[in-house]
């Protein structure tokens, strides 16, 4: 059996899907941003896909990109939630609701 | 054969990991099954011949990222472990189980249905082949898309900007602070 684009196109999207149903049933903010890394791996894994089969190193710059960006949010995400969980030791994402309105 | 068999065991690798980092109740255990995913990433990565990335992955998910994470789990002392069962809002878990199923099954028939989906324009910034991604990879970088790159540097300042304002403890109001009119 030969390994096809779309092989490695199934396993970016289940790790997507995997990824966004993380997201929504954990309540630790911890653990969510790791499901948002998790979804945008599974991107990266479609692009390089994509990069190959179109013989285009385009992908493979815009998945460097995406590691930028994913770091920069790694580093504000931390941040908010070191801040957060100073002032309200062992919260989740439950009790943050004082912007709901 | 050897691609098969690759292709097999690093999606075996990710897919545990990636159920590992969602299921496991503490946070370190989901941070150790993170890296996990990701060392399959990037064997799926050298199996595209993206070897350059895979290295770039290592070193920035696993080696800096997921350390970060570790890092903040440690300092706050979060390691407690959740409940899985306790904290749900009543419809979230089929809501998201909704979602999950719904939104695999669209992308999977699309890529069964349009079979070898390739589209658009070809080859902006060179073609691949052979072995040196690096050199076709910087060249792209530093032409094409070099707005964007100059761009993530600014990006990436600001977001440690951002992190140094956020975690900084708020400093205690004291009257002289007051008087001269408080910078902040």
């Amino acid at each position: 059996m030969e390994i096809t684009t779309g092989w490695y196109l199934v396993l970016g999207a289940l790790l997507f899907v995997i990824g966004g149903t993380g997201l929504l049933i954990r309540r630790n903010p911890l653990v969510m941003l790791m499901c948002v890394e998790l979804m945008l791996n599974g991107v990266n894994l479609s692009f390089v896909a994509f990069s190959r089969t179109l013989g285009d190193i385009g992908g493979q710059t815009v998945v460097f990109f995406v590691l930028v960006v994913a770091a920069a949010e790694v580093v504000v995400g931390l941040g908010l939630v070191v801040a957060i969980l100073r002032r309200q030791p062992g919260s989740t994402a439950d009790d943050l609701s004082a912007l709901k309105g | 054969m050897v691609d098969t068999l690759v292709f097999v065991a690093a999606a075996v690798i990710c897919l545990v990991g990636a159920l590992g980092v969602v299921l496991a109740r503490n946070p370190v255990h989901s941070a150790l099954m993170l890296v996990m995913t990701l060392f399959g990433i990037a064997v799926q990565f050298v199996a595209q011949e993206a070897h350059f990335l895979a290295a770039v992955q290592v070193i920035v998910y696993a080696g800096a990222i997921v350390v970060l994470f570790l890092f903040v789990i440690m300092l706050l002392g979060v390691d407690r472990a959740q409940n899985l069962e306790m904290s749900f809002l009543p419809v979230q878990k089929w809501a998201a189980l909704l979602f999950a199923s719904g939104s695999l099954a669209v992308v999977v028939a699309l890529i069964v249905v349009v079979g070898e989906p390739v589209t658009g324009v070809h080859a902006m910034g060179g073609t691949l082949g052979g072995t040196d991604d690096v050199r076709l990879l910087a060249r792209s970088l530093f032409s094409d898309y070099v707005y964007a790159f100059e761009l993530t540097s600014l990006l990436l300042v600001i977001a440690v900007i951002g992190a140094v304002v956020l975690v900084r403890k708020p400093k205690q109001t004291n009257p002289v602070a007051a008087e001269d009119g408080g910078g902040t």
